[in-house]
């Protein structure tokens, strides 16, 4: 079983991008999607497939992966099953920064001025939360993360509140709620650098997680350097959480539910779950943004962020319940 | 030849100074325990001694050479710590919480190395873990669980072991069995250390005794130097008699 998890799950996410690309208000035909990719042509299908949904899935799987292997990283390095990229406030002020371009209509002089400006926040609030635990160890990390995050979802709804008129308070309802709709190549390019770097950091703690099982002292005493570790996780998660909520709003669950789905086949080691994690995370994201498109209720398009909670959040606690039963 | 000498060491800790001055010395051969009442600075002095705690002042030679001065990963190899209450967060399997000791040996990459598993085995068949090597640790009991975490210490058989409170909440037995397995790392010519409160156990097993004191060394010797009425009475100022049982003697406490 456990030799075959990771190849079934890559077999998974290339199905479920292939089927992310066929569905949609206008369903395609796979020999469609295979000649738009082939041949070089300007019909309806081919714009539809190489200009919107292509890099809408490989943006699914490229945020879902993040958000999925964030989470592992943080689970195993705060040795807190219920740890997500929300709690070191870089989602948060991801979503601050947008919300402040979309409140100063900074939104409006170029495309890519919301992402931008999420990226400027969530690094700024990693490089808060740093500042803040330097001198202190995990917990103060915890708590800093948690006063920033809740500073940030304040500054949120001030602008919220303050919102001059109701389009500009939709706006960016619209845009906590994420979505992956009408997102270009442009955007793509403005975050793979980031995702990629920050998926090369979080991956370098692997073997720092598993000797961090034992706890700081241990793990110290096996000459894994926590304080290193604990940089390279908030810096790889300000780069890759950041740049995917920059571009896709608040997606949130999928950090938190990954790598509980993968856990207990991979034997609860740490280092094993992160890459298991990333790809649950790229296919529950991919299959969220499939849903939201297929699934119209009442003409209002469902946001991504939305579904993945309102789906989440109770598969979640039926598997705290169920693992509370398992394992003491 | 990989004594531990700690020298003039000083820590502090905010205003506070939690070791004053102290020297100390761990042989290889012995297994020295570190006694004195709580507070006295027992944790600071063995994480000084391990090289994770900096000091204000003084210095810390391992053999001949100052500890600050070997690699966090050679001077890991070396020696192996084990805190107080050591156990592990998440349900991992006995087996690989053992392999987790080897974490310095391991190659820049990869996972662990063929070659390495047989001193899992090892040390698995020396704390009689083999029967429960699949078993999640989150489902040990107390005793299963010290032995494990002491499995994990010994596994890369490192020259120096520092053991911080290893019978805290063992029963007597299971104490008993920490002890004896200390003491026979120390009589195959390691170094090992250990801070504890059992005075019968120090009586009984150590070959010498570092005695603290409100975070000064307060007396240091072979067990028979230390451990007599006078210093152990003045040490946790109430009324300690060496009492002689056969062989061996035993501590009491009076009012």
């Amino acid at each position: 079983m456990n030799r075959w998890l990771v190849p079934l799950l890559g077999v998974l996410v290339v199905v479920t991008a292939c089927v992310s690309l066929l569905a949609g208000t206008v369903w395609l035909q796979p020999a469609q999607v295979l000649t738009s990719l082939l041949a070089d042509r300007l019909d309806l299908s081919s714009l539809i497939v190489s200009e919107i949904r292509m890099p809408r899935v490989i943006l699914s799987v490229a945020i879902g992966a993040t958000l999925g292997l964030s989470g592992a990283v943080l689970q195993g390095l705060l040795r807190n099953p219920l740890a997500d990229p929300g709690l070191l406030g870089v989602s948060a002020g991801a979503s601050l920064g947008a919300v402040i371009a979309i409140y100063y209509g900074i939104a409006t002089s170029f495309t890519l001025a919301t992402p931008l400006m999420g990226l400027l926040g969530a690094l700024g609030t990693a490089v808060a939360a740093l500042l803040l635990s330097r001198s202190g160890g995990t917990l103060s990390l915890i708590l800093a993360g948690a006063a920033i995050n809740s500073i940030a979802l304040a500054g949120v709804n001030l602008a919220l509140n303050l919102a001059p008129n109701p389009y500009a308070a939709y706006e960016i309802m619209t845009w906590l709620m994420g979505s992956l709709a009408d997102r270009s190549w442009e955007h793509v390019q403005l975050a793979a650098p980031f995702i990629l770097s920050g998926f090369v950091l979080l991956a370098l703690t692997g073997r720092a997680l598993d000797a961090l099982a034992l706890g700081d002292a241990q793990a110290e005493s096996l000459g894994v350097p926590v304080a290193r570790t604990r940089l390279l996780a908030l810096i790889g998660t300000a780069c890759g959480v950041g740049a995917a909520t920059a571009v896709a709003g608040t997606v949130g669950f999928v950090g938190l539910l990954a790598p509980h789905l993968v856990r207990p086949l991979v034997g609860y080691e740490p280092r094993r779950i992160l890459l298991p994690a990333a790809l649950v995370g790229a296919i529950l994201v991919t299959l969220a943004d499939i849903a939201t498109r297929v699934l119209v209720f009442g003409g209002a398009p469902m946001g991504l962020g939305v579904f993945i909670s309102l789906i989440g959040a109770p598969f979640f606690l039926w598997l705290v319940l169920h693992v509370r039963k398992r394992t003491p | 030849m990989s004594d531990i000498t700690v020298s003039h060491v000083t820590v502090r800790r905010g205003p506070q100074t939690v070791l004053n001055q102290v020297n100390a010395q761990f042989k290889s051969r012995k297994l020295t325990a570190v006694i004195g009442p709580n507070g006295a600075g027992k944790s600071t002095l063995l994480s000084v001694a391990t090289g994770l705690l900096p000091p204000a002042s003084g210095e810390i030679m391992l053999g001949g050479e100052k500890i600050t001065a070997i690699g966090r990963k050679e001077l890991a190899r070396r020696r192996a710590f084990l805190p107080q209450r050591a156990s592990a967060d998440w349900p991992i399997s006995v087996e690989r919480v053992v392999a987790l000791g080897l974490t310095p040996n391991l190659p820049a990459f990869g996972g662990l190395p063929p070659f390495l598993l047989p001193e899992i085995d090892r040390a698995l068949r020396e704390c009689d873990l083999l029967a429960m090597r699949h078993r999640p640790v989150t489902a040990l009991s107390g005793g299963e669980l010290a032995r494990t975490m002491f499995a994990r210490a010994i596994v890369g058989d490192p020259e120096i072991l520092i053991v911080d409170e290893p019978t805290a909440g063992l029963d007597p037995r299971h104490a008993i069995d920490v002890v004896r397995r200390l003491r026979a790392r120390a009589d195959a010519g390691r170094t090992v250390v250990m801070a504890i409160h059992d005075l019968d156990l120090v009586l009984r097993h150590a070959d010498a005794v570092v005695a603290l004191r409100d975070g000064e060394l307060f007396a240091a010797g072979t067990v028979a130097e230390v451990m007599t009425n006078a210093t152990l009475s003045a040490l946790y100022d109430v009324q300690v008699r060496v009492i002689p049982d056969g062989e061996t003697a035993g501590i009491r406490f009076l009012d």
